[in-house]
């Protein structure tokens, strides 16, 4: 199960040049800045664009220029969910969400319309015209018209981006909801590195028209030498699994791979599964272990990699904390006045974590 | 009103209808075409299309006249197929009005083609739509705004034209004579009458076409 995309565009001045092998399961999160070739990767996936090729989907040839196949768009089992809400204007919500559903054949139709109103919490919409709805409320049932194809990937292309803060964290759950209830892979387009690290599986970092990196969320998150600047976005995500919730203080612990941390308590019970994303600007690294701090999580680790930042008086410091690597970031001088060398142990200190869904 | 005068009144409408008729199914490919070829072939056709807009009716008329009459390559065709001549009939005011309407079909339907953008039909593509279900189910309702002034338009303008009528149809009663020939006739025989009455009816017919244009912009574009 895999997307395999290999094509070389060239645009006059503009050069799109990958070959990518993308999971054929859960979120992959194509990530880069303005510019970068992500919608353009996204256009030519769906067929809207074209470029010289080859894709297959789990196992479907779709494009394959040596053979002269190229599927045009509606021949290709997707989704695509466009930037703005485009639902069509002179039909109702439920004929729209019914458009793409009824091309389907009926015998080929997984995704059952029941589900996908529960899931997107569009049921009570469905008799309202695309002008009456909301800006977060049109995205849901783009998304919902995009389900019923039952397709074999669902291609997004910031699908948050025209929303406001609000809306985004009204949709969010939605597609975390996707990304947990429907076994089809998600190709996520985006600039936003909260957005990425909130739902993405594996990523795809694009820089100019290449792919600069690629592999499963926290392992390349966790890389120091990823060529896109993500600056202050700078950070890991780890999987965490909620524990024991300190009543007195609200504060719940969380354990991952590599020891427990004290959060803010969200309310959520006892085991549940959780993704804390820690940004290394939040974490310091001491010598010893300060007790009198106000610092509240204090984990030992092993320094594993330096690497320079974008700017010269910051460093970012990679620990292993039981195996699971953690990125902090200190100034040069703060390294140097330590003497950070791999290899050496090391307390973190870590001000802030964020519980992502 | 005189069973003549009627009788223009009923070929006048018949003339527009069919006219209108024939627009619709000319015109939509070639708006659809015109709003988003990057053809380099879109300027002269573009200009052929509007040509009507700027040249004196009899002009237009002339030239019909000519490819049509037997000598024309248009008449000797449909001698060879044994329709005779177009000009002096019916059928030849229909080729004529629809040559003279077309811009007036065409622009509104590509001005609404364009001003929908490419995104509603990436969005049916994407949603399994082949071109021509997609064309029927998004594009045409999306731009019914256009359809409808194109109609009211095309209709209108032919009801009003008489110099191409003149040119290639003359004034046959019952077969080419039209109400704006009608009223032509009326006013050379010194009966001002009958052509106010007729005259009067065109005034009111236009307002109401206007009136409803008016109407039609303002509600909002389904």
């Amino acid at each position: 199960m895999s997307i395999r995309a290999r094509y070389r565009l060239d645009r006059g001045g503009f050069v799109l040049d990958v070959d990518l092998q993308m999971a054929g399961q859960g979120v992959t999160a194509v990530f880069g800045p303005s510019g970068s070739g992500k919608t353009t990767l996204l256009r030519l996936i769906a067929g809207l664009d074209r470029a010289p090729g080859y894709l297959e989907v789990n196992g479907e040839i779709w494009q394959d220029d040596t053979a002269r196949l190229f599927l045009p768009t509606h021949k290709r089992a997707l989704g695509y969910v466009f930037q703005e809400a485009s639902l069509f204007a002179h039909l109702s919500a439920r004929r729209n969400l019914e458009y793409g559903m009824k091309r389907v054949p009926s015998d080929e139709r997984r995704v059952p319309m029941n589900r996908v109103l529960d899931l997107l919490g569009i049921g009570h919409l469905l008799d309202r015209m695309p002008e009456s709805l909301s800006g977060g409320e049109r995205q849901r049932v783009a998304i919902g018209r995009a389900l019923l194809t039952s397709p074999r990937v669902l291609l997004m292309d910031e699908p948050l981006s025209a929303l406001d803060l609000a809306r985004k964290q009204e949709i969010l759950p939605y597609l975390e909801r996707l990304h947990d209830e429907l076994e089809i892979p998600i190709l996520y387009v985006s600039h936003a590195a909260d957005e990425v690290a909130r739902l993405a599986d594996h990523i795809v970092a694009l820089d100019g028209g290449r792919a600069v990196a690629e592999g499963p969320l926290a392992d390349t998150l966790a890389r120091l030498d990823l060529p896109i600047r993500l600056g202050d976005d700078v950070g890991v995500v780890l999987d965490a699994r909620v524990g024991e919730r300190d009543a007195t203080w609200h504060l719940a612990r969380v354990s991952f791979a590599g020891g427990t941390l004290w959060v803010r308590d969200t309310g959520l019970p006892a085991g549940h599964r959780v993704r804390i994303r820690i940004l290394a600007r939040d974490v310091s690294v001491a010598l010893e272990h300060h007790v009198r701090t106000s610092i509240l999580n204090l984990l030992p680790g092993t320094v594993e990699a330096i690497a320079d930042e974008s700017h010269p008086a910051v460093a970012l410091v990679r620990v292993n904390v039981g195996g699971q690597p953690i990125v902090a970031r200190v100034t040069r001088r703060s390294a140097a006045a330590l003497g950070l060398t791999p290899g050496m142990p090391v307390w973190l200190q870590i001000k802030a974590v964020a519980l992502i869904g | 009103m005189t069973p003549e005068d009627l009788l223009a009144v009923w070929l006048t409408l018949k003339l527009a209808g069919t006219t209108t008729l024939i627009l619709l199914i000319v015109a939509t490919p070639l708006a659809w075409w015109l709003a988003r070829t990057r053809s380099l072939w879109k300027g002269p056709v573009a200009a052929l299309v509007n040509l009507p807009l700027v040249l004196p009716p009899t002009v237009l008329g002339f030239y019909l006249l000519l490819v049509m009459g037997p000598h024309g390559p248009v008449g000797r065709f449909t001698e060879t197929l044994g329709l005779g001549r177009l000009p002096f009939t019916f059928w030849g005011l229909v080729v004529g009005s629809v040559l003279f309407s077309l811009p007036f079909a065409v622009l509104p339907i590509q001005n609404a083609f364009a001003a929908m953008g490419e995104r509603p039909m990436e969005v049916a593509a994407t949603l399994r739509a082949g071109f021509r279900d997609r064309f029927f189910s998004v594009a045409v309702p999306l731009a019914k705004p256009g359809f409808l002034s194109a109609i009211v338009l095309a209709f209108a303008h032919t009801v009003g034209e008489f110099g191409v009528v003149l040119m290639l149809g003359g004034n046959i009663p019952g077969e080419t004579q039209v109400v704006s020939v009608a009223i032509y006739n009326h006013v050379e025989a010194m009966d001002y009458g009958a052509a106010h009455l007729l005259a009067g009816g065109m005034v009111a017919f236009s307002f109401l076409v206007l009136l409803s244009l008016n109407l039609l912009a303002r509600r909002r574009p389904a």
